[in-house]
């Protein structure tokens, strides 16, 4: 007797957001499957790296993350042009120096920057604020307008200043990442409260602000697997590519930043990091992830290695 | 949970008046009602007081009157085959619904077919010639019959929904157990068979209607059933039927719960 292979019949798929302009657009999401289950479904696009730019010198990151840098840390337009290079799919500007803390620089400054590395790559580009939501409200209109007509996506949005950032995409025609805390509930909600405001489902990333290997990926894996299970059976408010921020997580933690003499027993701290971060990485593209923000080139090479032998075809 | 809406039928004053004087408003009304208030199908039924030969035209009128003006499929509801089949080939939207086959041999040889020609979803009520049983196992045997012959017929199981036939608590208190029992049993026998439910029936004739089809159709959420055939212009059963679905980890709760649940 043959052998029937049990399959899901999904009746909904994620949204493709589309980011970019012709003919350096990159897709993501469109999955009517879990990730890589191809017998069951189509992964028209697969899940893609964004290498980060930070537009201040980062002063904690560890020298073996500088060194692919070097030269590039204080010129973002330089820094991007390098990610490029390495093979980003996306470049990710985080506009740091806007933070009260570092520089507080102006909505003008920091749209001035993101203004030069996008004319400067071809490449689409992610454009984050410095994480303070009242900031990130100030900086975003002024950034949005200065990149009309790139189609970036733009973030990140909370439930507190969702309403300047998503009028600002809506105005300039690019898109959304909607932040919430490790919580379906509440990204589900932040989800509706940007579409009624007029913003397409298709131009929303949800962030779940993922944690890293050994920091709580399980809890993000969770959520990641029940949005995408919910998006298959027809929530459509759930139903949005997710973006992971890795890198920033990855390299927070003490198995990537110590050192070789701190913990010798851990092996060398070069082959170590990148792992953490590869790692991190492709436990989210199981887990649903469409965008992997990352670091390190090498992380970056080898996350893609790995996403190259999971879109090989079935065979059954 | 499936929401079919009831109120296109000729049983109701406005729409008989509707069909009489050719007049499509009403008609028009209840289907843009029904739509806003979360129903995913409209029931329509001529009534009993459009002759037999005029049903076929009456139904397809209908149906389209509610195609132009809602994108909701058409739950096509008559005692007449030809009615039947007439709004089948009317629908223009989603999957179509026949209102419904009995467990009767010759009635499933008439309508099992007809599902299968127009792809269509459809409901078998749990009676016979008999009438309606009055255990919960005799509902499930006539259930099964119905669930071997749609089967029989290539018809998928998710597009068989089982109706097993709610009285009303005024005259038939004992039938609620049995209905509850017998969507347990449906369920447990036959997975993937969907259930339904004409939930007005159960309060026919008493006070605190809404109350009591409210109430009933949470208790049978809880035991599995799919669908139910309503009463939709009752915005807290709409809401007790999002919350239901919260908490039988259906939907993913959010705040706007009640909001998104009508946006379906």
């Amino acid at each position: 007797m043959a052998v029937t292979i049990a399959k899901e019949r999904w009746t909904s798929k994620v949204n493709e957001l589309v980011l970019g302009t012709d003919p350096n657009v990159v897709k993501v999401g469109g999955d009517s499957t879990l990730p890589f289950l191809f017998f069951e479904g189509e992964m028209p696009n697969r899940p893609v790296v964004a290498l980060e730019v930070l537009d201040l010198e980062p002063a904690d990151w560890p020298d073996i993350l500088k060194a692919p840098f070097e030269g590039v840390l204080a010129d973002p337009v330089a820094w991007a042009k390098k990610n490029v290079e390495y093979g980003a799919d996306l470049v990710c500007l985080r506009l740091i120096s806007a933070h009260p803390d570092f520089k507080n620089a102006s909505p003008e400054d920091c749209a001035k920057t993101a203004k030069a590395v996008a004319d400067a790559v071809n490449v689409p580009l992610v454009v984050v604020g410095c994480g303070v939501e009242e900031k990130d409200a100030e900086i975003m209109p002024v950034v949005g307008e200065a990149l009309a007509g790139k189609v970036a996506l733009l973030g990140c949005a909370t439930p507190n200043n969702y309403k300047t950032i998503t009028a600002a995409c809506m105005v300039n025609g690019h898109s959304i990442i909607a932040s919430s805390p490790l919580d379906i509930n509440l990204a589900k909600q932040l989800n509706i409260l940007i579409t009624e405001m007029g913003l397409a489902a298709n131009r929303i990333a949800i962030d779940p602000l993922v944690g890293a290997l050994g920091y709580g990926i399980e809890y993000a894996y969770s959520i990641m697997e029940r949005a995408r299970l919910g998006a298959l059976t027809g929530d459509k408010m759930l139903a949005m590519p997710v973006i992971c921020f890795v890198g920033q997580e990855a390299w927070k933690a003490k198995e990537s930043k110590a050192p070789n003499d701190e913990a010798p027993e851990w092996g060398d701290q070069a082959r170590r990091a990148v792992l953490w971060e590869v790692m991190t990485a492709v436990t989210f593209a199981q887990a649903s992830g469409a965008i992997m923000v990352m670091r390190h080139p090498e992380s970056a090479k080898q996350f893609k290695a790995h996403i190259d032998k999971m879109m090989e075809p079935v065979k059954y | 949970m499936i929401l079919i809406g009831e109120r296109i039928n000729g049983m109701f004053k406005d729409i008989r008046e509707g069909i009489l004087n050719k007049d499509p408003e009403p008609i028009k009304h209840w289907a843009k009602r029904q739509y806003e208030a979360g129903a995913h199908y409209l029931d329509v039924n001529t009534g009993p007081t459009v002759e037999a030969k005029d049903q076929p035209k009456v139904m397809e009128w209908l149906v389209n009157i509610c195609n132009e003006t809602v994108p909701l499929p058409c739950c096509v509801d008559s005692t007449n085959p030809e009615a039947i089949e007439a709004g089948c080939a009317a629908n223009k939207h989603g999957k179509v619904m026949i209102n419904s086959t009995h467990a009767d041999q010759w009635k499933m040889d008439l309508y099992l077919p007809m599902a299968a020609k127009y792809n269509a979803a459809i409901i078998g009520l749990a009676m016979n010639e008999s009438g309606v049983p009055k255990s919960a196992a005799d509902r499930a045997a006539l259930a099964m019959e119905i669930v071997v012959n749609a089967d029989a017929h290539g018809i998928p199981m998710e597009d068989l929904y089982i109706d097993p036939l709610m009285l009303p608590a005024n005259v038939a208190q004992e039938h609620g157990v049995e209905v509850l029992e017998a969507i347990r049993q449906i369920k447990a026998l036959a997975p993937g068979v969907r259930t339904t439910l004409g939930l007005s029936n159960t309060s026919q004739r008493c006070t605190n209607r809404h109350l009591l089809n409210r109430t009933f159709l949470i208790m049978c959420m809880a035991v599995g059933l799919d669908s139910a055939i309503a009463d939709v212009d009752d915005p807290m059963l709409i809401d007790a039927v999002a919350a239901a679905n919260i908490l039988l980890n259906k939907d993913i709760y959010c705040d706007s719960f009640l909001k998104t649940f009508r946006q379906r």
